[in-house]
């Protein structure tokens, strides 16, 4: 039951990773763009999802997902055998992003701004500019605080057990439930949170020492 | 839409039942997170100050700690003290205690490394010119080095404090009554206005942390102007 829980707190996590490095990435350029009403939006979301807690915007999106997703979603997602998955997989990833927003806003901020106009003066467009010129080397930078994201992520992802959605702490809880081995199974989930965000640090702490330094400006 | 349903309940949100019962609702989660941050404070500023001992066990001791508590979601931290805190006791304790104890576990370690940081941002030269005046180490935590790490920290525990606040949501799931677990109570109470409750709610956590977060903002600029460099 544990495995089982584990392999599912790696499942949501790994797609809402994908999702929330995506989502993330399309706020920073919004905040970052010239025209208003997008800077604004990208404001607005960054502020509203990083001040609102998570527990919150699961409960939202579990029971007010029905009203608000697009019809052909909806029957899709009741087709699903475990449709609060899905509801996870929204909330963890539409949180996160607003996190990693912030990061790839202060890793472009780095970037001398000098890169952005002399790219501009070679003819390039904005959108081109930030695609292959800003956001490849503000990538770069930023891999660390993303890294700590994806962990904060997979930690994060233990509230989905608020909506049943069957991860490591869900299962752990069921087994405390049923009146055996509590002890043992918290143990257990506990450790393996522990190997997870250990192993994450000792990564980023390699990258930072074999990688970072090579860049500078 | 029923907003009605928001109306009819936002006295419920405030507070709870109170006066005539239990207090709860967001005044609940304030005073979870006013506890939370007062204890967290001293003990995070212990286990900081640990962190930077110079004797060996004393400092790994300190790391270890810090590790395991970041290293963990505090829902586990929370689970920890709700389901073993009384065996390990031996008698019941009230949800809310037991809620409190785990915040303030958990937001002690996150404190422990601001306090780490903003001990090893001071330039070196503050400690040795302190000592070289003849004050014992202590003494120079305590009288030079702590009075301008602890204002340069300043903005780093407001943004704790709106972690915090976010996080004593987390208490709802071992029943403690507050503004996540009001709002469910009449999500489930009701069942036809789940959006209007949870956006309501939502927008209630906002309005604190966003002006938290602004004040933070505005006392890092403030800080920055007058703090100590290294050259």
């Amino acid at each position: 039951m544990i495995w089982e829980g584990f392999l599912l707190t790696l499942k949501i996590s790994s797609i809402s990773i994908v999702f929330a490095l995506l989502l993330g990435t399309m706020i920073t350029v919004m905040r970052l763009s010239r025209i208003k009403p997008l800077e604004w939006f990208g404001v607005a979301y960054i502020e509203f999802i990083r001040n609102t807690p998570l527990l919150v915007q699961l409960f939202f999106w579990h029971f007010g997902s029905y009203y608000l997703l697009p019809d052909w979603l909806n029957t899709w997602k009741n087709s699903l055998s475990s449709p609060e998955f899905i509801d996870g997989v929204i909330a963890l990833s539409a949180y996160t992003s607003g996190f990693i927003a912030e990061d790839l806003r202060s890793g472009i901020f780095a970037i001398p701004k000098t890169q952005l106009e002399a790219s501009r003066a070679c003819g390039l467009s904005f959108m081109q500019a930030m695609g292959y010129v800003i956001l490849p080397q503000a990538f770069r930078i930023v891999v660390p605080p993303l890294i700590s994201q994806c962990l904060n992520l997979i930690k994060n992802s233990s509230l989905c057990l608020v909506i049943s959605v069957a991860e490591l702490t869900y299962m752990a809880k069921q087994v405390q439930v049923r009146g055996a081995h509590g002890f043992e199974v918290f143990t257990v989930s506990t450790l393996i949170y522990l190997c997870i965000s250990l192993l994450v640090s000792l990564g980023i702490n390699t990258y930072n020492k074999y990688f970072l330094r090579t860049i500078k400006y | 839409m029923h907003w009605e349903v928001v109306t009819k309940n936002f006295e419920y949100f405030l507070v709870g039942a109170w006066p005539n019962g239990p207090i709860g609702g967001i005044a609940m989660s304030i005073l979870l997170a006013l506890g939370g941050i007062f204890g967290a404070f001293w003990i995070g500023m212990v286990f900081g100050l640990m962190r930077l001992s110079r004797n060996w066990a004393t400092r790994t001791l300190a790391l270890v700690y810090i590790e395991i508590i970041r290293g963990v979601p505090l829902i586990m931290v929370i689970f920890w003290f709700y389901f073993l805190g009384p065996i390990l006791i031996g008698r019941e304790i009230p949800e809310t205690w037991s809620a409190l104890t785990a915040l303030i576990i958990f937001t002690s370690a996150y404190i422990a490394e601001i306090v780490r940081a903003g001990v090893d941002a001071l330039p070196k030269g503050q400690m040795e010119a302190a000592r070289s005046t003849g004050l014992s180490s202590v003494q120079a935590m305590c009288f030079v080095i702590l009075p301008q790490a602890l204002r340069n920290m300043i903005p780093s525990f407001v943004n704790q404090f709106v972690s915090l606040t976010k996080d004593t949501s987390l208490a709802f799931i071992i029943g403690v009554n507050e503004l996540t677990r009001t709002a469910e109570q009449v999500n489930n109470r009701t069942m036809n206005a789940p959006l209007e409750i949870f956006f309501t709610i939502a927008v209630m956590y906002f309005v604190i942390c966003f002006v938290l977060t602004s004040i933070s903002r505005r006392l890092e600029r403030q800080v920055s102007r007058y703090q100590a460099r290294r050259s």
